[in-house]
């Protein structure tokens, strides 16, 4: 896998949800926007933590096993899909689920 | 172990904005369980590859030490907030005023 180690990881979450879009017609990438804004302000608090952890050398990245492509505040690129990449996964989810159980109620019925 | 307070605080803080700054209440419907259900495997196996192949590492200090197939028991406490806190957002900004 070489550089690609964490990109296959995300690659491998890409797959196994986006898949949900078509086969339950969950349509979260069609809500992109609702998605972003949902996303968006949970991904910007996880990031922080990201980048004083990383400050403080909590957790470290194996150079040879990322693409080295560093963001702002020393962040790898592939940190910063990992937390655009798994929320829409576990949004698909939970559509999903409620295609095939439309009765359970997730709290934004109208 | 910083990385176990600050997860533990991610935890508790995405529990109270779903039960109470959201009023959402994700954590006592079944759709949330059964979508963590699906997710939780998900979630070990990537762990584990990131953390069984040193993708990442942790600082021995910031961490318990205990692991599950291979990784902290600190990430899947980061996980489940990470996916608490987003359904929890998702579910609210869906919600016809």
């Amino acid at each position: 896998m070489g550089k690609w180690g964490y990109v296959g990881m995300l690659t491998f979450t890409v797959m196994g949800s986006f898949w949900l879009e078509i086969a339950f017609k969950v349509q979260v990438l069609r809500r992109i926007r609702r998605a972003a804004v949902a996303i968006l302000p949970i991904a910007a608090l996880f990031l922080i933590w990201d980048a004083l952890a990383i400050a403080h050398h909590d957790w470290y990245f194996d150079p040879n096993q990322i693409l080295g492509i560093i963001g702002p505040f020393h962040i790898p690129l592939e940190e910063y899909l990992f937390f655009l990449v798994v929320p829409l996964a576990a949004i698909m989810t939970i559509e999903a689920v409620r295609r095939v159980k439309p009765h359970w109620r997730i709290g934004d019925e109208s | 172990m910083s990385y176990t307070i600050t997860a533990t605080t991610f935890l508790i803080a995405s529990a109270l904005f779903d039960l109470f700054g959201t009023k959402i209440g994700l954590l006592r419907r079944r759709a949330f369980w059964s979508s963590y259900a699906i997710i939780l495997p998900f979630q070990l196996l990537t762990n584990w590859w990131l953390t069984s192949r040193n993708i990442v590492m942790y600082r021995s200090g910031a961490i318990t030490g205990l692991r599950i197939a291979s990784a902290p028991v600190e990430d899947l406490l980061f996980g489940f907030a990470l996916v608490l806190s987003v359904l929890t957002l998702w579910v609210r900004v869906g919600k016809r005023p």
